[in-house]
Parts: C-alpha cells; sequence; structure tokens
C-alpha cells in the first residue's frame, strides 16, 4: 500500500512552471531521499505533499485520501504528515516542552499531562529531557531541529517530511540531527527527505529521487544512483557533488 | 502678588483634576475601542479576503485622511443633523476611539507582518487552521513587535484627547480654558494645564516601558 501517491503534479508560480508533472508511489515505511540542483523544485515538491504550497494540476493522495480535492480538510491532513524545515522554525515564545505540546493539546484535544508524558518520551529519543524547560534562543542549532523534529512527531504522523534538515547546521552538529532520523528510519516511520547529505541518503535511504528543472529525471536504489546512473543530467549532478 | 497665584492656582486645582479624570477617562476607553478595531483592521488587512482587506484598508485611509477635529464635529454636530442624538463625552469617546482604531490597525499590521513567514507555515504544518495559528503562535509574538508603537500611539492619543474640549466636553483643557474665562489668568493656568498633561503623559511613558519589559521576559 502507498501512503503517498502523486500523479502528474504541477506547480506553477505565476507564469513560472516549477514542477512539470511529478509521479511517485512511496510505501508504508519508505524512507526516500530526494536530490537534485538549487531551484529543481524540490522544496516545492515536498511542500506541495502536505499543501503549503497549492496544487497547480495534479492530484496527491496521502494515505489513500486525495488532499487536493474540495472536500478535504487539510488540517486533519498536516496532522498525518509532520515537516521539518531548514530553519527549525522553533516557537520562540515558547519553550520546548510548550513547543511539543502545543499542537498536540490544541489541535488533537489531548489531555496536558498526556501529552507532557508524550513529550518526554520524544524528548528521551532525541537526547534533550534536560532542555524541557529552556528557551529555542538557549539551544544550539542541532538541538533545535532535534527538538523540531520531536515537535513533528508528537502529533503522531504517519509520515515525515525533511526539507534540507541539515543545512542550516555546523558540521559538527549534522551527526546528531542524522543519528535521530536514522532511528526514527528504522523503526519504520515514512519519510521524504531533502537533502545534500548523501551519506545518509545511501545508508537510509531505501529509494533516491533525482530532480532536476521540474521534474524526476531518475529514480533507483542508492547504489545505483550513486554507483550506476543511468541518466547524463544525474552523472553531470553527483560529479559536481561528490 | 505671588501670594494672589497661589490662591487661585489653589482655588482652580481641583477643577484641573476633575478635568484631568475626564481626559484620563476619555482616553482610557478610546483606547479600548482603538485596541479593538485596530485588531480586527489589522487582522483583516494580512487575511487573503480581498473584500476584508480593502474594507479595511478604505476605514484607515478615511480616518488617517482626514482631520480628527473635522471627525469629532461629523459626530457632534453631523449625527444630530441625521437625527441622531450623541451626548458630548460619547461623541468625544467615539471619535478619538474610531481614528485612533485606524493607527493602532497599522500597528498591527506591520506587527504580524515582522514575524518570519516559517512561523506560521510551522503551525499550519502541525495541523493548526489559520486562526489557531493567529493565536497561539503569531499574535503572541506580534505582541512584542506592537507594544512599543502602541504605547507612543496611546500617548499622541491622550494629547490629542485636548481637541474634544470643543466639542463642549469638560476636559482637562476646557476646564483650564473656564477658569482662565473668570481669572484671566492666561499663562498661570495654561502652565498647570500643561504641567497635568505631562504628569500624565510620563506616567504612561513608564507603564509602557515596563509593559516592554514584561513581555521580553523569557529572551
Ligand atoms: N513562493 C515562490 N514564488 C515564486 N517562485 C518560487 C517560490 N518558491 C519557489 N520558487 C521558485 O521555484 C523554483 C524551485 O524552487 P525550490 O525552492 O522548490 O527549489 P529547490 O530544489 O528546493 O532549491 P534549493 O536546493 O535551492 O532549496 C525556483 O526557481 C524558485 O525561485
Ligand atoms: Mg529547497
Amino acid at each position: 500500500m502507498s501512503v503517498i501517491k502523486v500523479e502528474d503534479l504541477h506547480k506553477s508560480f505565476g507564469d513560472l512552471e516549477v514542477l512539470s508533472g511529478i509521479d511517485e508511489e512511496i510505501k508504508q515505511g519508505e524512507v526516500v531521499v530526494v536530490i537534485g540542483p538549487s531551484g529543481s523544485g524540490k522544496s516545492t515538491f515536498l511542500r506541495c505533499l502536505n499543501r503549503l504550497e497549492e496544487i497547480t494540476a495534479g492530484k496527491v493522495w496521502i494515505d489513500e485520501e486525495q488532499i487536493n480535492s474540495l472536500e478535504v480538510d487539510i488540517n486533519k491532513i498536516r496532522q498525518e504528515t509532520g515537516m521539518v524545515f531548514q530553519h527549525f522554525n522553533l516557537f520562540p515564545h515558547k519553550n520546548v516542552l510548550e513547543n511539543i505540546t502545543l499542537a498536540p493539546v490544541k489541535v488533537k484535544g489531548v489531555e496536558p499531562k498526556q501529552a507532557e508524558k508524550i513529550a518526554y518520551d520524544l524528548l528521551d529519543k532525541v537526547g534533550l529531557r534536560d532542555k524541557a524547560s529552556s528557551y529555542p534562543q538557549q539551544l544550539s542549532g542541532g538541538q533545535k531541529q532535534r527538538i523540531a523534529i520531536a515537535r513533528a512527531l508528537a502529533m503522531q504522523p504517519k509520515v515525515m517530511l525533511f526539507d534540507e534538515p541539515t543545512s542550516a547546521l555546523d558540521p559538527e552538529m549534522v551527526g546528531d540531527v542524522l543519528e535521530v532520523m536514522k532511528a526514527l528510519a528504522e523503526e519504520g516511520m515514512t519519510m521524504v527527505v531533502v537533502t545534500h547529505e548523501m551519506g545518509f541518503a545511501r545508508e537510509v535511504g531505501d529509494r533516491v529521487l533525482f530532480m532536476d528543472q521540474g521534474l524526476i529525471v531518475e529514480v533507483g536504489p542508492p547504489e545505483q544512483i550513486f554507483g550506476n546512473p543511468q541518466q547524463e543530467r544525474t552523472q553531470e549532478f553527483l560529479a559536481k557533488i561528490l | 502678588m505671588i501670594v494672589d497665584k497661589i490662591t487661585v492656582l489653589r482655588q482652580a486645582f481641583p477643577y484641573l483634576l476633575q478635568g484631568a479624570g475626564m481626559t484620563i477617562r476619555l482616553t482610557f476607553f478610546a483606547v479600548m475601542i482603538g485596541i479593538a478595531i485596530g485588531t480586527i483592521l489589522g487582522l483583516a488587512r494580512v487575511s487573503r479576503n480581498k473584500l476584508f482587506k480593502g474594507l479595511a484598508k478604505a476605514y484607515i485611509e478615511f480616518f488617517r485622511g482626514t482631520p480628527l477635529l473635522i471627525q469629532l464635529f461629523l459626530l457632534y454636530y453631523g449625527l444630530p443633523n441625521l437625527g441622531i442624538d450623541i451626548q458630548s463625552h460619547v461623541a468625544a469617546i467615539l471619535g478619538l476611539g474610531l481614528n485612533s482604531g485606524a493607527y493602532v490597525g497599522e500597528i498591527v499590521r506591520s506587527g504580524i507582518n515582522a514575524i518570519d513567514t516559517g512561523q506560521m507555515e510551522a503551525a499550519r504544518s502541525l495541523g493548526m487552521s489559520y486562526p489557531q495559528a493567529m493565536k497561539y503562535v503569531i499574535l503572541p509574538q506580534a505582541i512584542k513587535q506592537v507594544v512599543p508603537p502602541l504605547g507612543n500611539e496611546f500617548i499622541a492619543l491622550l494629547k490629542d484627547s485636548s481637541l474634544v474640549s470643543v466639542i463642549a466636553v469638560r476636559d482637562l483643557t476646557r476646564q483650564g480654558r473656564l477658569i482662565i474665562s473668570r481669572t484671566y489668568e492666561s499663562f498661570l493656568i495654561f502652565t498647570a494645564v500643561a504641567a497635568l498633561y505631562f504628569v500624565m503623559t510620563f506616567i504612561m511613558t513608564r507603564l509602557v516601558n515596563y509593559a516592554e519589559r514584561r513581555l521580553n521576559v523569557g529572551d
């Protein structure tokens, strides 16, 4: 069963077509890594999966529900698709615990006590239990991103979307965040990850999508994409970054 | 000579204090109206609804583009002309409040716009509706941006409230003029009036600074 299904997805900003017909199916528990040059539409693709960008044409299903139909309650869909941003976007006026419990309490109606219990479990998972009462500005970038992951997980999503989660971090912080993501993948979370971390893609990815100019140019297991790319554009891109 | 002045001042003081009390009450209620209207206008200005946006813009442009004095005249002398009776202090509060709402609306709008768009996106990505995201994420942060200019706006409002003395409201300015019409002590009484306005704005400035400091706890 596919958790995410994308059919002929198009996205334009005004006259600029950024996604030109994407077809993709992602199965339960799969970790899909999206790579490609800057401006190729990776972020836009990811943001169409929870409709942070309105879909211009085509269809997207999350867990069998078409998210760009008129009847759909998008707020419900978004509860099932956690998103992690390059710049964390933690809520600066809330402490770590409140960042994590806010949405479960206000959106899902979880009892505050219960939400805190879930939050502490997640803080254990990302190794930051002792930061529960800190404010975001007191944390390092790597810590912020791990809290952002915990915040998304607190909604108990079926899918996690990551948009360059380590790009804004100092190199020594990257490992901690990737560890958390790897553990999540091992637990069977369905993940779509836009990243430049080729090591992560190789080690954790089940499939790699190479995007260029609004299209998926090549798809395959990491060994194939990195070891034996079929498309010329994939070869050129990898030659530049590896 | 000096003893005379002191006597005049002593006799005038209770009346001036009464006037100052009226000025404070007018300003307080006008601030309440201004905040209520300004918040609605600010939210309308940042919404995606074209109609709300347009109406809010028209409101703000009207009230910022015409003199407060004329707005007060319209309410106090204009409305009775249309068969709507209005008491002078009601006209004063309404005029000041409606006018201030326009300025507060712009302050609220820029306060909201100062918040990084990533905040709204993060909130929505967690499943919050637009109103929830506004209430729990955007507005609490915007308040910090808004308090300093809002404080300035309300201090300006307190001073502008002296205009209502021309529509027969017994505020500080009017009380001063009444006393002068009996004593002819223009310099003395206006100095006292100015001093009382100064004390009020001084206290207000302190209150605003205090609010600012309170809001910055946790940074
Ligand atoms: N809100 C927007 N309005 C207009 N154009 C946009 C908008 N967002 C993205 N674009 C354009 O869409 C194209 C694809 O952008 P996108 O952010 O999806 O690329 P990307 O592959 O994520 O790039 P990067 O690796 O630099 O993050 C770019 O040309 C970008 O300028
Ligand atoms: Mg991007």
